[in-house]
């Protein structure tokens, strides 16, 4: 018995395989929205990379945090090259997690069978969120500082625990050194580890029922005599030999960020991460990092504190409720105009909500945010009106597809 | 060794004999129990462990001293790890104070939510007009707000006060709220004491009503 039979026999790993990557048959249509899951993988992968090389540079103290960052783009060899691939690629994981949902949103695979895909998805955005809040308070910059105060302020607003909520966060009564040690251990033990299992549980559930597609059809419905969907085609070869692609593509424009424009123009490093915390002054653009700020947006809109709260609070976690929003049985929004309309309006008021989230707090400001929260929440509150009579079209009974 | 098994099983009692699933049920009952109790006083230390180390704030007092304060000046100093300013107003800045009322910008004109000690509960929200003490954070979120005397500085309305960088809470020279801001309260003015003829002020203690942020 040669060596690789005998390891065959004992391991799981040959049936796995089978299942998810030789025997996983995917739509033949796919567009470029479908590069952006695979490419989620390799930017965690990277993003756990640079990390863990800062991360044996780092000093979770209120003395020694900001020289030790400082220390790493200036002092370490290559350690800016570090920093920076860590900091634009928390921007561009989110660019990829917005490109995602919106491919999600187009095509309705939020629809069933898909529903679970969609809530461990969104969860997986909001573990996120809370992974790279914790991440920017580790600087110790004055931008770091305030975020970590207005951040925590909220959870006071918890009915009855609040208050005692918010010390156990912070590990005291403001941000402190002590506040870095605590978000330093979520941000690379629990909230990463959280990641990992998230991004597992995802794609087992998306393989149990199968991939959608731009067309929003059942390719399972037609099969060959080998009972194999006539639409769909292994994964492997002939997918990953394509994401492989897509990460040559995209690592080519990773890398042009990293050497060409590192802050973006201070969209993904902002000017007040270079000045060091200060319990006595907030600067004047405390603003949340871009893939924060139409939240923001909407948190200040309301003039009135619990207002703000709750709506803000709505707009993260309403679209967990989209699979039960939409109504109308056809998923892809290729044959549901209006909705299509709809979906695109929403996508521009989130990007104006995003720049308006950015600009300072002014008034002149007010109604700008204030239309821009009416739409969002208004996007969500039409749909299930709008798709249960919206015209919709027949959709092909085979994906729509051509060979290249 | 299947048979071994498949023999020991025969010899003993039947699976499904009441017996059997009375302690059964039994055990499971006070495996759960035990459980539940070992993982709840595994929990209490775990979370405790999260609590701050040490009492953070000694309870101190801070003085402040008023004699480089000139009129329309303002200092921020530091008290139990919180910004206090102190703010020298000009007669122009206390006319302000009425200006915004009339004009019913503010949410709290009269300060009857106690935001401040009742010796200062007055449109100066001070003990004297002229001087004002208070901490500076913000009712919304805890941010520090700037200082904006200027008049039309924020807004082409503006009388001059405090704008917040966070989310644009806006306060009069008495620290009010105005409407429109998602602060909800006046800033908090603390317990002081203050000597104009020795020119100073003292920053006893936290005003226990008071709500911060
Ligand atoms: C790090 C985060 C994530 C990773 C690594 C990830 C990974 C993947 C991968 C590899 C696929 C299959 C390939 C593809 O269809 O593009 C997929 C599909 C899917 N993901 Fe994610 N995902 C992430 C976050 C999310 C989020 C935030 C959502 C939605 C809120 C989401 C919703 C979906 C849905 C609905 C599908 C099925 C799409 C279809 O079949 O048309 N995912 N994901
Ligand atoms: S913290 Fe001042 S406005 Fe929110």
């Amino acid at each position: 018995m040669g060596l690789k039979e005998w390891v065959y026999k004992r391991s799981p790993l040959p049936e796995m395989w089978r299942e998810h990557m030789a025997e996983y048959y995917a739509p033949k249509n796919f567009n470029i929205f479908y590069y952006a899951g695979s490419l989620l993988l390799l930017m965690v992968a990277l993003q756990f990379l640079s990390g863990f090389l800062v991360l044996a540079h780092y000093i979770p103290s209120a003395e020694n945090a900001y020289n030790s960052v400082f220390g790493i783009m200036y002092d370490v060899k290559y350690g800016w090259l570090m920093q920076y691939m860590h900091i634009d690629g928390s921007s561009l994981i989110f660019v990829l997690l917005y490109v995602h949902m919106a491919r999600g949103m187009l095509y309705g695979s939020y629809k069933a069978p898909r529903e679970l895909v969609w809530l461990i998805g969104y969860t997986l955005y909001l573990v996120f969120m809370a992974e790279s809040f914790f991440g920017y308070v580790l600087p110790y910059s004055n931008l770091s500082y305030w975020a970590g105060t207005v951040i925590t302020s909220l959870l006071k607003s918890i009915p009855f625990i609040g208050g005692w909520v918010t010390t156990i966060a912070r590990g005291g009564p403001g941000i402190s050194g002590d506040t870095l040690g605590r978000f330093m251990a979520l941000h690379v033990t629990l909230v990463f580890i959280l990641i990992l299992g998230l991004i597992a549980v995802h794609i087992l559930y998306l393989h149990k029922v199968g991939s959608n597609n731009p067309d929003g059809i059942d390719i399972k419905e037609n099969k060959d005599s080998d009972g194999h969907p006539l639409d769909g085609i292994p994964f492997h070869p002939y997918y990953s030999v394509k994401d492989l692609s897509g990460f040559g593509v995209w690592l080519f424009i990773f890398s042009a960020i990293i050497f060409y424009a590192p802050t973006f123009h201070h969209i993904f490093l902002e000017r007040t991460m270079s000045t060091p915390a200060n319990a006595l002054k907030s600067l004047p653009d405390v603003t949340p990092p871009w893939y924060l700020s139409p939240f923001y947006a909407m948190l200040r809109s309301i003039p009135n504190k619990t207002g703000g709260i709750l709506v803000m609070v709505f707009a993260v976690l309403v679209p967990f409720i989209l699979p039960w929003l939409d109504r109308n049985p056809v998923r892809s929004t290729r044959y549901r105009p209006v909705t299509r309309i709809m979906l695109i309006i929403f996508f521009i008021n989130f990007f104006v909500l995003a720049w308006v989230g950015e600009q300072p707090p002014l008034p002149k400001f007010f109604l700008t945010e204030r239309l821009g929260t009416a739409i969002y929440v208004g996007f969500f509150l039409l749909l299930p009106i709008v798709t249960m009579f919206e015209p919709t079209r027949k959709p092909p009974a085979r994906v729509r597809y051509r060979a290249h | 060794m299947t048979e071994d098994i498949k023999n020991t099983q025969k010899s003993i009692e039947p699976q499904t004999s009441p017996a059997v699933i009375t302690r059964r049920r039994f055990l499971t009952a006070m495996t759960a129990v035990t459980g539940t109790a070992v993982a709840g006083a595994v929990v209490v230390p775990m979370v405790q462990s999260l609590e701050p180390t040490a009492a953070a704030s000694a309870l101190a007092t801070t003085t402040v001293d008023l004699t480089p304060i000139e009129p329309g000046m303002q200092v921020t100093a530091m008290w139990q790890e919180k910004p206090i300013i102190v703010i020298n107003r000009t007669p122009e800045m206390l006319a302000t104070l009425d200006e915004t009322m009339q004009k019913g910008l503010l949410k709290d004109p009269n300060c009857t939510v106690p935001q401040q000690p009742p010796y200062c509960k007055n449109k100066y929200r001070s003990r004297i007009p002229e001087w004002y003490v208070g901490i500076r954070i913000c009712n919304h979120l805890c941010c520090i707000p700037h200082y904006r005397p200027k008049k039309g500085s924020v807004a082409p309305w503006w009388l001059g006060g405090f704008h917040c960088p966070c989310h644009g809470s806006m306060y009069d020279l008495s620290c009010r709220v105005i409407k429109g801001s998602p602060a909800p309260h006046n800033m908090a003015v603390p317990e002081y004491e203050i000597d104009i003829a020795k020119k100073k002020v003292v920053v006893t203690h936290m005003y226990p009503l008071a709500h911060l942020c």
